[in-house]
Order: C-alpha cells, then sequence, then structure tokens
C-alpha cells in the first residue's frame, strides 16, 4: 500500500482520513439536537425491525417526538395547497377545479416572481409582495399597530432566521464572547446553535411551579452570574413556550422588556405557536405590541427580533420550511448586513414563501373559499386543544406523573418519579435517568418521546417531552400505555 | 479591567446602581418602580456594525453585491418614470433562467402539482406517469404529504433515485443512497461541508483551496467560519485549464501560515465556463491523493455542457476508475443542484451531495448537524426526484419532456457561442470559449485614465466599468473583481439567460458602450 507525505497509519492498518472526529470543527462536534437524537435513532432501527418482521411487544412505533402535525395525520389546509398548485403548475388557472379566489390569489403571486415562476430566485430577504402581506397581518394581529415591509425578512422555517440572527450577535473572546439567556427548558435549536458559534449559553430556569412562569428575578440571577465569564448581550424567550406550553402573561412580557432594556439585552422573541393557544384565561402577546404599546424610550430604542413560521399553527406545513423574522430598531446597517449575509444562500424557498402569504392574508368573511377554510382551521385547533386537555388530565391520573397545563403549542413536558434505583441502574449505562426511561418506554411500548435531559431541567428533576399530535382516537389509549409503563417501571426499581 | 470588575461587582444584587447609576428597586416581576432617564438622544445599540460579529461582516457576495443593489436603486427610479437612456434593467447578474423567461419542464410542475394538492391525482388533465411519481414521492412522505418534516438526510425513495441516477450516469459505477444527502440547494451542502471540515487555531487553521477566479460562496463561507481562503489561479491562457503545477505552488506557500485540507473544484467552472479534461480530473486526483485533501467537486453544471469538443466526467466515477488506491482513500464530496442544467428551478431550492469515503463517524455528526435544521424543503427534494428520475422512452410524457430538455439546452449552446462570438469581435474584450455553465467571463481592456478614475472613486476598475455600464445601458453584470482574477486584469461575468433576441441586443448595446469608453478614457 503506497504511503503519501505525512500518512498516519491506524492501528488496524487503514490510513488516517483527512476528516475525523479529531480533525473536524470542534465546535460542530459539541452540538446536540435531542429531538432528533439518539432516541429518535433507535426509534428508526426498531421501524426497521418491524418491518423485517421482528417480533415486538407492540405493532408500530409512535413517533411523537416532533411538532409535525401532518405526519401524524393532521390534514393539510385546502386553500392553502390550492393556490400553491396553482403557483406550481399554471395551467391549472384554465381549470373549473379551483374557486376564483384561490386563483386570484395565484395569480398575484405569480405577477411578483421573477419571470412569473416560483422557479426563479426571489429577492434576498423574501419577495416584495409577500413582505408587505406579511406586516399587514402584524398590523392586524396587533390593533393596527405598523409594521414595515422592509423590516420583515422571509427565511427557510424560523430556525434559519433564528440562526442568522445569533451569527450576528456573537463576538469577543473569552470573558467578552457574547452570552445568550436561553430558558430551561428551552427547545434545542437555540443551544445546538450556541454550541455551533461558539458563543455562551446563559440558562435562567423557568419555574415549574407556577405553570412554567418567567421570573424576572431568575433572569437577573442568571445575568448577574454570567458576567463573571461573558458579556451577555441576548436574551430568548419562547412564547409560548417549548416543551411547556405555557402562555405568558402580558405583565410577564412586560417585565421582561424592561428588564432587558435595563440589562442592554438584545431580545428574540421565538413566536411560532402564536395561534395555538388553548388555555381559558391565557392569550397571545406579541412581543412586538407589548413593546410598541409600552411607549418610549421601549418602543423606540429596544432591539427585538421576533420569529414566525407556517410550520405550526394550523397550518402544520413543516416540509416547505417557511417563516419569517420582524426585526424592531435594528441598526440599519447592521440590517444591511443581515441583507448582505441571506444573499450568499440566495433566498428562501419560493413555495415556502408563497405558504407564508396564504397564512398571514387568508380568505375573507366574504370569500367563496371562507367557509371550507373556517371550518377547516377550526376544526384543528379544536381538536388541538383538547388533546391538550385531555393528555393533561390523564397523565395528572398516574401517580408519580405530574402535568403542567398544556396552555399552548404542541407538548406536554410532564415530570416523572423515577426511583432512586433506576437513577443508579441508568448512571452505570452512562445514560441520563430520563434517557434510560425513555429508551426502555421505547423498547417496551413503541412510543418515542424526548428526555427532559434533552431540554434542559433542573437538577434532580426528570421530565419527557410528548407531542399532542397523535390522532384522537389513539391520543387516550397511548397516554394510558404511557402511564402504566411508568407505573410498572417504578414497582421494578422499587 | 478593574473598573469593568468593580461595575460587574457593583451591578448585581438588591438596590445596587444600575448601568448610569441609578438604585434599581429589588426584582419583583412588574414592578415598575424604575425611573428611566428621558432620552436626550438616541442610547447606543446593542447590535451595531462595531459589536457585530466581525466575521460576517467580512463576508461578501459580489453576485448580489453592490452593482445589484444600484440594479434594484435604478428599477425603482424607472418604474417611478425618471428618464433614463434605456427602458429596463437587464439582469445579467444571476444564473436564475426563469427569472430570464426560459420555461419550466412541464412534466415536473405536473409531478409537483399533483403533491402538492393529491386531489389532483383523480384529474384527467395529468398524464398516469407523471401521477405515478407522485404517488410513490408522496407514499414516502410522512403522513403521506409534502407538509411533514422528512428525515434529515432527506426522504428515503429519493435518495435512493439519486443513487440510481449517479451509478447510470458513472456508467455503472455503484452509488449508495445512503451516502447521498439531500440539501436546501447545493449551497447548503457546500457550507455545511465546509463547515465540519474548519478546525485548528493560528498556523493550524484550516485552508481552504478555491480556483481564482471562483463562485463567490467559496469565499463567503469561508470569511464566516474564519477558515484560510488559498487561492490557486486558473490558467486563462488556456481556456482557464487548472493546472497541477499551480495547485502544487498554491499549497506549498499555503503550509507555511495554515494547515490545507480542502481542495474546491467547480466543473463546469463558474464563472469561467470551463469543462475540465479527464486528464485533468485524474490529475486533480492524484494531487489530493498526494498532499491528503478533502475534495469538493461542485458539480451543478454537469447537464450544462455546449461544446462538442468537450465531455462532462464526474469526480465521483474517475475517482472509482482509477482503482481502488484511490477509489477507497480520497475523501470527496460532489454536489448537484436543481437550480441549472435544462430544468432552472432555483426557486424551489433543490440539490444533493454525494459523500465518499467519510468516517462513519463523521457521517453520524453530518447527520447531527443536518438535523438541527431539521431538513431540506421537501417540495426541493421533490423536485431532484423529477430531476434524476425523469420521463423515460416508452412513457407517455417522454416526447414532450425531451423536446422541451433539447430545446433549453440547444438554445443555451446556441447562446453560449453566439456570446463568445460576438464579445471576440469588440476590440479590447477577448472572451474565452463558453464551453459549459451559463456565463461569460470575458477580459477588458481598462485604459489607465479609467483606472485612475476608478481609483479616485474608490472603486475597482471593473466595478467602475460595470456601474458606467449599468447607469448608461440598464445592463448589469458582475465585475471579475468579485470572482477574483490576476492582479491587473480585469473582467466582467455575464449570464447567457436572456431571449436571443435580447442577447443580441444586450451583446451589441455592451460592444458600444465599451468603445465609447475606449474612446473616452483614451
Amino acid at each position: 500500500m503506497a504511503l503519501r507525505a505525512g500518512d498516519q497509519v491506524a492501528m488496524n492498518g487503514l490510513k488516517e482520513k483527512v476528516l475525523t472526529l479529531d480533525t473536524m470543527n470542534p465546535c460542530v462536534r459539541r452540538v446536540e439536537y435531542a429531538v432528533r437524537g439518539p432516541i429518535v435513532l433507535r426509534a428508526l432501527e426498531l421501524e426497521q425491525e418491524l418491518r423485517q418482521g421482528v417480533k415486538k411487544p407492540f405493532t408500530e412505533v409512535v413517533r411523537a417526538n416532533i411538532g409535525d402535525a401532518q405526519a401524524m395525520g393532521q390534514k393539510p389546509i385546502t386553500f392553502l395547497r390550492q393556490v400553491l398548485a396553482l403557483c406550481v403548475h399554471p395551467d391549472l388557472l384554465n381549470s373549473p377545479d379551483f374557486p376564483e379566489d384561490a386563483k386570484k390569489k395565484a395569480e398575484r403571486i405569480l405577477q411578483a416572481c421573477g419571470g412569473h415562476s416560483l422557479g426563479a430566485y426571489s429577492v434576498s430577504s423574501g419577495i416584495q409582495l409577500i413582505r408587505e402581506d406579511v406586516a399587514e397581518y402584524i398590523e392586524r394581529r396587533d390593533g393596527g399597530i405598523p409594521s414595515d415591509p422592509n423590516n420583515i425578512y422571509l427565511s427557510t422555517g424560523a430556525s434559519d432566521a433564528i440562526v442568522t440572527v445569533l451569527k450576528l450577535l456573537v463576538a469577543g473572546e473569552g470573558p467578552t464572547r457574547t452570552g445568550v439567556l436561553i430558558p430551561i427548558p428551552q427547545y434545542p435549536l437555540y443551544s445546538a446553535a450556541l454550541a455551533e458559534l461558539n458563543a455562551v449559553q446563559v440558562d435562567y430556569y423557568l419555574d415549574e411551579e407556577r405553570t412554567w412562569a418567567l421570573d424576572v428575578a431568575e433572569l437577573r440571577r442568571a445575568l448577574c452570574q454570567a458576567r463573571a465569564h461573558c458579556r451577555p448581550r441576548a436574551l430568548c424567550v419562547i412564547n409560548p413556550g417549548n416543551p411547556t406550553g405555557q402562555v405568558q402573561a402580558r405583565e410577564c412580557i412586560e417585565a421582561v422588556i424592561r428588564f432587558a432594556f435595563e440589562e442592554r439585552l438584545f431580545l428574540m422573541a421565538d413566536e411560532v405557536y402564536q395561534d395555538n393557544v388553548y388555555a381559558e384565561g391565557s392569550q397571545f402577546h406579541s412581543f412586538k405590541k407589548v413593546l410598541t404599546e409600552m411607549g418610549p424610550p421601549y418602543a423606540t430604542q429596544q432591539e427585538l427580533a421576533s420569529f414566525h413560521s407556517v410550520s405550526k399553527g394550523y397550518m402544520g406545513e413543516c416540509g416547505f420550511r417557511g417563516g419569517y423574522v420582524e426585526v424592531v430598531n435594528m441598526d440599519p446597517a447592521v440590517q444591511r448586513q443581515m441583507q448582505k449575509l441571506m444573499s450568499v444562500r440566495l433566498c428562501p424557498p419560493v413555495p415556502g414563501q408563497v405558504l407564508l402569504s396564504t397564512v398571514v392574508s387568508p380568505p375573507a368573511p366574504s370569500d367563496p373559499s371562507f367557509a371550507q377554510f373556517q371550518a377547516e382551521r377550526q376544526a384543528v385547533l379544536a381538536e388541538l386543544a383538547a388533546k391538550a386537555k385531555l393528555t393533561e388530565q390523564v397523565f395528572n391520573e398516574s401517580p408519580g406523573i405530574r402535568c403542567n397545563p398544556v396552555q399552548g403549542a404542541m407538548y406536554s413536558f410532564p415530570r416523572v418519579q423515577l426511583p432512586p434505583r433506576a437513577v443508579q441502574r441508568a448512571q452505570e449505562l452512562s445514560l441520563a435517568p430520563d434517557m434510560f426511561f425513555c429508551m426502555r418506554l421505547l423498547e417496551e411500548t413503541g412510543i418515542c418521546v424526548v428526555p427532559g435531559s434533552g431540554f434542559g431541567q433542573r437538577e434532580g428533576t426528570y421530565h419527557f417531552r410528548m407531542t399532542i399530535l397523535p390522532p384522537m382516537e389513539k391520543l387516550r389509549p397511548l397516554l394510558e400505555k404511557l402511564s402504566q409503563f411508568h407505573a410498572k417501571f417504578t414497582r421494578e426499581y422499587s | 479591567m478593574q473598573r469593568a470588575a468593580a461595575l460587574v461587582g457593583r451591578r448585581c444584587g438588591p438596590g445596587a446602581p444600575g448601568p448610569w447609576g441609578r438604585r434599581r428597586s429589588s426584582a419583583a416581576a412588574g414592578a415598575s418602580a424604575l425611573q428611566v432617564r428621558p432620552a436626550r438622544g438616541r442610547r447606543e445599540r446593542i447590535l451595531t456594525p462595531e459589536s457585530m460579529n466581525p466575521q460576517v461582516k467580512a463576508v461578501e457576495y459580489a453576485v448580489r453585491g453592490p452593482i445589484v443593489l444600484k440594479a434594484g436603486e435604478i428599477e425603482l427610479e424607472l418604474q417611478r418614470g425618471i428618464k433614463k437612456p434605456f427602458t429596463e434593467v437587464i439582469r445579467a447578474n444571476i444564473g436564475d433562467a426563469q427569472a430570464m423567461g426560459q420555461q419550466p419542464i412541464t412534466f415536473l410542475r405536473q409531478v409537483m402539482a399533483l403533491c402538492t394538492y393529491p386531489n389532483l391525482l383523480d384529474s384527467p388533465s395529468f398524464p398516469e406517469d407523471a401521477k405515478k411519481r407522485a404517488r410513490r414521492i408522496l407514499q414516502a412522505c410522512g403522513g403521506n404529504s409534502l407538509g411533514s418534516y422528512s428525515a434529515s438526510q432527506g426522504v428515503n425513495c429519493i435518495r435512493e433515485d439519486v443513487a440510481a441516477y449517479v451509478t447510470r450516469r458513472d456508467g455503472g459505477v455503484p452509488a449508495d443512497p445512503d451516502n447521498i444527502y439531500l440539501t436546501t440547494g447545493a449551497s447548503d451542502g457546500i457550507s455545511t461541508i465546509l463547515k465540519i471540515l474548519v478546525s485548528g487555531g493560528g498556523k493550524s487553521r484550516t485552508g481552504v483551496l478555491i480556483p481564482i477566479p471562483q463562485y463567490p460562496l467559496y469565499s463567503a463561507v469561508i470569511s464566516e467560519l474564519d477558515a484560510i481562503q488559498v487561492n490557486y489561479y486558473l490558467d486563462e491562457e488556456n481556456c482557464w485549464a487548472l493546472d497541477v503545477n499551480e495547485l502544487r505552488r498554491a499549497v506549498q506557500e499555503a503550509k507555511d501560515h495554515c494547515n490545507p485540507k480542502v481542495l474546491c473544484i467547480i466543473n463546469p467552472g463558474n464563472p469561467t465556463g470551463q469543462v475540465q479534461s479527464r486528464k485533468c480530473i485524474e490529475d486533480v486526483i492524484h494531487f489530493a491523493w498526494e498532499e491528503k485533501l478533502f475534495l469538493l467537486a461542485d458539480e451543478v453544471y454537469q447537464d450544462n455542457v455546449y461544446s462538442p469538443d468537450c465531455r462532462f466526467h464526474s469526480f465521483k466515477k474517475v475517482l472509482y476508475e482509477m482503482g481502488p488506491e484511490y477509489s477507497s482513500n480520497v475523501e470527496l464530496a460532489s454536489f448537484h443542484s436543481t437550480s441549472k442544467g435544462y430544468m432552472g428551478e432555483c426557486g424551489y431550492r433543490g440539490g444533493y451531495m454525494e459523500v465518499i469515503n467519510l468516517h462513519p463517524e463523521i457521517k453520524g455528526q453530518l447527520v447531527k448537524l443536518l438535523s438541527v435544521r431539521l431538513c431540506p424543503p421537501v417540495s426541493g427534494q421533490a423536485a431532484m426526484d423529477i430531476v434524476v428520475n425523469p420521463p423515460v422512452p416508452g412513457e407517455e410524457s417522454y416526447e414532450q419532456f425531451h423536446r422541451e430538455k433539447e430545446s433549453v439546452l440547444g438554445n443555451l449552446a446556441a447562446k453560449a457561442k453566439l456570446t463568445e462570438d460576438l464579445f471576440n469581435q469588440v476590440p479590447g474584450i477577448h472572451c474565452n470559449p463558453l464551453q459549459g455553465a451559463m456565463y461569460a467571463f470575458p477580459r477588458i481592456f481598462i485604459p489607465g485614465r479609467a483606472v485612475e478614475a476608478a481609483q479616485a472613486h474608490k472603486m475597482a476598475p471593473d466595478m467602475f466599468y460595470c456601474m458606467k455600464l449599468l447607469e448608461e445601458t440598464g445592463i448589469c453584470v458582475v465585475p471579475g473583481s468579485g470572482f477574483g482574477q490576476r492582479e491587473g486584469t480585469y473582467h466582467f461575468r455575464m449570464t447567457i439567460l436572456p431571449p436571443v433576441e435580447k442577447l443580441k441586443t444586450v451583446l451589441q448595446k455592451v460592444k458600444d458602450f465599451h468603445m465609447t469608453f475606449l474612446d473616452k478614457y483614451a
């Protein structure tokens, strides 16, 4: 075997590769993303085994790990898909099978596309017409507070825009390295992005005893401790929360804004679940709206980026990767830098932009498609609300499982008691205790949920995140099966 | 330092003075005892050009850079009725065929429409072969819908189709679906692989060899990742050929200040349009093997080869055919896209990469990294599926598909020749043959006085030239300085995408402008 200059020969006689765990980007190596992590890989293997006819204590794997509504049987909204189909294949504009309002919307969008085609790149910040549609949506949503289309940037899902804004914020070295406050528990895109960017993650704990409320005193504690070793520059809030489902009260949002202003923190408001609010007495308040209504100096000086997506809500169009960010009070020069950064990737997928347009400017009451659109939308949201309630209820019937009210979003995040012997066993296996629990749950019932350690939790507590998305008729049996497994598990390790 | 520490110490505690020296009430959520000093002017923002990520600041992307921003402004002025020496801006800056009037392939859009709105599967207006493909794609999607997230590596059956395509393309050289990753355009895959490769610090920082001239995604990503850009010059005198001696020179010099680890090739070339000979590809592979370089082969223009003397040879195929010493050892990533070829489906952001000889643990890391962004757009994945699995002879849609495809490619080939010929008729412009891709990258002679004028305006001379061209004719092209070029030479990149008649007009206008420019600055 010929050797090249500088060749290392490994123990098995094979040559050392250029790209190995040791030579790769160390920041990427530290990245973790539990939502598609080890437990999901195991779920895939089990599905494979089932297909090969291997006998299991269950006949199907239930993927309750990811907020993907359509994968669990939720139907897309007819009107959205009609408009998109018309844009994809404009021959259909001559078809009698499509309603006039869908055709009109499609034509309007196509006019705004290069070559009147979805196949052309758009401007990097998104099709101008659609940015305007988004601005109008925000104005309506926020009771008339103006939104400037030029402050709106369409993106490849909300994740893309969140990462872009974080990228802009990261600077400094050592003690001046950018720190970013994130909630614990969090949606692990944040920790993953911070690891990749080599920024400093600063945890602030949500209060489980008070329905996962955000307490400014805890923000202050986190911030003060962080200042010793980094430069905290941003504060991320997820509202409605993921995985926790809490919907923040208006007073809380005001307090957070005041805190961010006092402490000079750039606010990032992840609001992708703004259409998923179920609990009586809970209401979505956009950070932008509250900020503006607080008047100067907050309204005129607090820097804010708010994110939304087509993946959640009543739409569930995850696969299309549609989303946007609205920036408020951002330095215009930095905004130009952001646009420049986005331009390197040319543009977000145009079909996703089209879907977003239909989401933010749906049929009006006088439109032919309105009745069906409304009915479909209400049905989806009502079903989600019912599933949220059922989940909370069934879990709370179980001793050793305590589930906070699922006020919004798409998940339950119940706390589970794990016997000390189980914790010990987990440690022997080098697994987090809740990972051990979830793995056993998966192997014995086929139910795939994500351990709380993937989202963060207070030391010594254990949780898992389960979606509320399985079909209604399957949900109760699943919840009961899970509860029964927990009881059995507890007995086994007592 | 001490003052900062003192501030930290003092700031955090109940009743401690805040950043502006005021006492703060103890934290009670919602308490609004804080008196805010009325703003006499705005205070400094948190996120400013000075405080932002310096690596992002260093990024440049000429294809949508300053000249394109200027073109946008001029378009707005035209819309407002301001008189110009032209009635429209011609966007010859970007490889976006459909924006310039190229029609999408009917079959592709039919399958996409069926996938988007499956009610259409019952419609008599769609051919059976389109419906068959749509059903196959939908069955492989969660909930049988394009609206579900796919696996992060991409929909399984689409990866299988890509592998089958690669195998066919490469005359039977096997491709493993497990080595195929669907991506959000090729740019996403390129960026991801580069990200994983970059490590080290100071003199051991990863160096990435890129061709000059290059497609500026590479320099932009290298800037963003704070890696080291290592330039190797293509040979303009020789149709932009890649000379291994030049690669060797570049690597040797680079070893002084970085750890050269990656070699990027664009074939067919962008902006240069050269199609590398098989021998050249073998030489490059051998060089990468010798110097232990990870090979990135950007092959998005593999369907855009016009010169009858040229053929596309995939790096994968050549690697395999060079025998096991190479094919078992050289680490390679090849990239393809739905944006170019005969499809021109830029807006869908469809693409894939095939990785060869990657360490299994690295493949695991790759999937992990991709999983954070969940998945590439499923509609783009579906578009890619149709590209790799088009109608075959015997199928209902084959005739029309074939006709449309040949028409697009024939049109592009004609425009490539036309462009090369017309530019070469202009004194002071020299254009290498457009063997492939979608661009002309002619060299332009810029008189000394114009170079001075450019310097006075603090502009690269070819930027000055292109700005004048834009302002006087409405034609938007990208200066060579945005792609890189040998010191003292000037170029611009223009697409060959406008419709033939318009292209002729554009070329004539560029010629007239150039003659006037030469005269003016003689």
